[in-house]
């Protein structure tokens, strides 16, 4: 039986979102920009999920813009910054070392082209507090693009503090809300949020669609031209059944944030708790403000990659860090950003749950990972050294 | 069921290697090695052999085999013993041959690691030699088709790696490896033979070592075996042994690279017929057909890869190095290269040309 424990990178989609799907696939299947009636049904259904995903997130329907994920909106979001800030003669960007790769390399690009991008140091707990955005903020900041939650170590960070702080200083304000969206309430007024993407398959909904919100007020850049859709914002014949069945995935996860954080956190704390007693491993993130299903840890002397092979022939599916980055792996960034030390950084370990893991599954695992750590410690010269002395431990 | 670790490169060889392991009736598993990314090697590259296409490639391949497939990062590992060599030797004056050590270090020895830890007997890939015993010993031989046969290249491998490796090609021609392919379908029969370094896509060495290192190598001069100068020289990394084209210098005879001196930061140049010599020495030997040479032996070595052996006699130095003697003069045995000493087929073992 396979323990699928890998929901950071996806997940699976959920009975009512898949059905949602196939009804919009048989029933929905006009174009929305169509005059006729079968089109008009389709934008209909649009406009449902519009108002759907608004009510969610608190937001106006018309500060929703449907995009193919997360990495497209937080791309438009800092592209859309940028552009305003700089016409202001505004260039200098504050974001955090960790950020997801959507957002630091669309940074790196923008650093490139001029800007000034300032990284926030996250310490080693992998998060940072409102008073080092409120420090950093100057003259000519454009925008502060601060994660919700780590993808990798499940740091949730003071958000809502960010975001009074940016509204105070009048500095726009975006959030990658990736693998917060669907687990942890979300209300983009109280939070003071101007901008942030979210992305469906991270709460079973399907693969190619998220979203953007942006508050009425912030100018979007285009990043695909063409037609009119999404308010000229993003052209292109919208996703129809992505977006609807987004739109039901999202309602459904949303419902259940208490009674999903309740049962996952326990589980999350079990495994947490077991997985602490192997030696010379350390936990990674905010042990406290954490996300309900994230699991993180080094474990000194092995490689993650080894440590995921032996897991998936025990039918264990995890991950080292991000999925990501995980075809072209150096030590993860987000790790090095806590500190970790590159040989530790290598032997991490991410399990990311959600509601339909099983306290079984966590006793599965909670056998298999101490025996394949200490399997491939065995194995392992690095680990040998330790023993003897001949290096020292870090963990 | 004997258990087969596949390293997959996405090409022809490697691709027909895993059917005809499969064919065997051995539960494979493929694998692609991921030995470099873009920020390693300073480009954006579309080919070479590691390639994010040459991936889906293998991994189209495995799923058509049905097989399981994973992808390993080994970066960190080919830039420390792969890139870091490469681009060290160059600096020293010397042009190394970075196939052999990432055969060496990582095919054989990482690879096999991880094939021991999946319960695989062997690592299987797509080379052109064939490994059999003799006198209890595991010994490499020639490919049937000598003009793929890639034997110099794996004549660092130990006894233990040669009783885990697996070569089904090495009683193949090319032509059959292609026409197998095409029968499977796989898209990539037609694909080329790959060529040149892989982390060199474009060939040029000297901007990727500039590029890696972040040095520059200053101009120096050009000298005859005299000393005398004959011009300047636009940093050692330029040249290799043997070279001729792009000189830059006018003489009436063409001159070739003779030696290149790091200290003096000079490239010494000669006429062709001084480029010969029956002479050369080896250290770091990796010996296949005995534990211990004889202390002096006749065979026939192969100073590159594209070299036919040639017959010489073996003497062995003391600090695990030997001398060579050629019955004919070699044109420019070049320090860095591999010499690989053949008895008829069968590699006797090979080292580093000093």
């Amino acid at each position: 039986m396979t323990i699928y424990a890998d929901n950071a990178a996806t997940t699976k989609m959920s009975p009512a979102a898949i059905k949602t799907m196939t009804y919009a696939m048989e029933e929905v299947y006009g174009n929305p920009s169509s005059l006729h009636t079968v089109g008009q049904k389709a934008n209909e259904a649009l406009q449902n999920a519009r108002a759907t995903c608004a009510r969610l997130l608190n937001c106006d329907p018309k500060e929703i813009y449907f995009t193919s994920g997360g990495s497209e909106a937080d791309n438009q979001a800092i592209r859309s910054a940028a552009l305003m800030g700089a016409k202001k003669g505004k260039k200098h960007i504050i974001s955090t070392a960790f950020e997801h790769h959507a957002v630091l390399h669309t940074l790196k690009k923008l650093d490139q082209e001029g800007f000034e991008v300032q990284l926030l140091d996250v310490g080693p707990l992998g998060t940072i507090t409102a008073q080092q955005v409120a420090d950093a903020i100057r003259e000519d900041t454009c925008l502060v693009t601060i994660m919700y939650a780590n993808n990798e170590i499940g740091s949730i960070l003071p958000i809502a503090q960010i975001g009074a702080v940016c509204k105070e200083k009048g500095v726009l304000f975006h959030t990658d809300a990736v693998q917060a969206a669907g687990h942890l309430h979300i209300d983009v007024q109280a939070e003071h949020i101007d901008m942030l993407s979210l992305s469906a398959h991270k709460f079973h909904g399907p693969k190619g669609v998220g979203l953007l919100y942006a508050r009425r007020g912030v100018i979007l850049t285009s990043l695909i031209e063409g037609g009119a859709q999404e308010r000229g914002k993003r052209a292109g014949t919208e996703n129809v059944p992505g977006i609807m069945s987004m739109a039901t995935a999202f309602e459904e996860a949303c419902a259940h944030i208490d009674e999903n954080t309740k049962k996952v956190s326990a589980l999350r704390d079990k495994l947490i708790a077991g997985l602490s007693k192997i030696p010379h491993s350390a936990l990674n993130g905010d042990p406290v403000n954490r996300l309900p299903g994230n699991v993180s840890f080094c474990f000194e002397g092995i490689e993650g990659e080894s440590l995921l092979l032996l897991l998936d022939e025990k039918g264990i599916c995890a991950s080292s860090g991000s999925a990501c980055t995980s075809g072209s792996l150096d030590p993860s960034h987000v790790l090095l950003a806590i500190g970790r030390a590159h040989e530790v950084a290598h032997g991490s370990l991410r399990l990311s749950l959600c509601e339909w893991n099983t306290e079984e599954e966590i006793d599965r695992i909670l056998e298999a990972v101490p025996e394949v750590v200490a399997r491939l410690r065995d194995m392992s010269p690095v680990w040998q050294e330790l023993l003897s002395g001949r290096r020292q431990f870090i963990l | 069921m004997e258990k087969v670790l596949i390293a997959m490169s996405g090409g022809v060889d490697s691709s027909v290697a895993a059917y005809l392991m499969k064919q065997q009736g051995c539960e494979c598993v493929g694998v692609t090695m991921r030995l470099f990314g873009n920020d390693d090697i300073g480009v954006s590259r579309e080919k070479s052999c590691c390639s994010l296409d040459d991936v889906q490639d293998a991994r189209s391949v495995a799923a058509k085999l049905a097989i399981p497939y994973y992808v390993f990062n080994f970066t960190g590992d080919f830039k420390a013993q792969v890139i870091d060599r490469f681009t060290s030797a160059y600096a020293c004056g010397q042009t190394p041959n970075p196939c052999i050590d990432c055969n060496r270090y990582l095919k054989f020895e990482r690879l096999y690691e991880r094939a021991q830890l999946m319960g695989c007997d062997a690592v299987v890939t797509g080379h052109y030699a064939r490994i059999g015993q003799e006198n209890g010993r595991w010994v490499l031989k020639k490919a049937l088709d000598a003009s793929k046969d890639q034997s110099y290249v794996l004549y660092s491998l130990t006894q233990e790696q040669l009783a885990h490796t697996r070569l089904p090609l090495g009683e193949f021609e090319k032509a059959d490896t292609r026409r197998i392919a095409e029968e499977m379908g796989f898209f990539n029969a037609r694909k080329p033979d790959s060529q040149d370094i892989c982390f060199v896509p474009d060939g040029d060495y000297a901007a990727f070592i500039e590029r890696t290192t972040g040095k520059t190598y200053p101009a120096g001069n050009f000298v005859d075996e005299q000393g005398n100068i004959l011009g300047r020289h636009r940093g050692i990394i330029h040249y290799t042994i043997g070279q001729r084209r792009g000189l830059g210098i006018a003489a009436e005879t063409p001159l070739y690279v003779k030696r290149i001196d790091p200290e003096k930061n000079e490239v010494v140049l000669c006429r062709d017929e001084a480029l010969y010599s029956c002479a050369l020495t080896a250290k770091e030997l990796n010996w296949m057909a005995f534990d211990t040479p004889p202390e002096r032996f006749r065979a026939s070595a192969k100073i590159r890869y594209r070299h036919t052996e040639q017959p010489c006699t073996v003497t062995t130095l003391p600090g695990g190095r030997v001398a060579v003697e050629f019955d004919e003069p070699q044109r420019a045995a070049t320090p860095g290269q591999a010499v690989v000493f053949y008895s008829g087929d069968t590699v006797l073992g090979g080292g580093v040309i000093e």
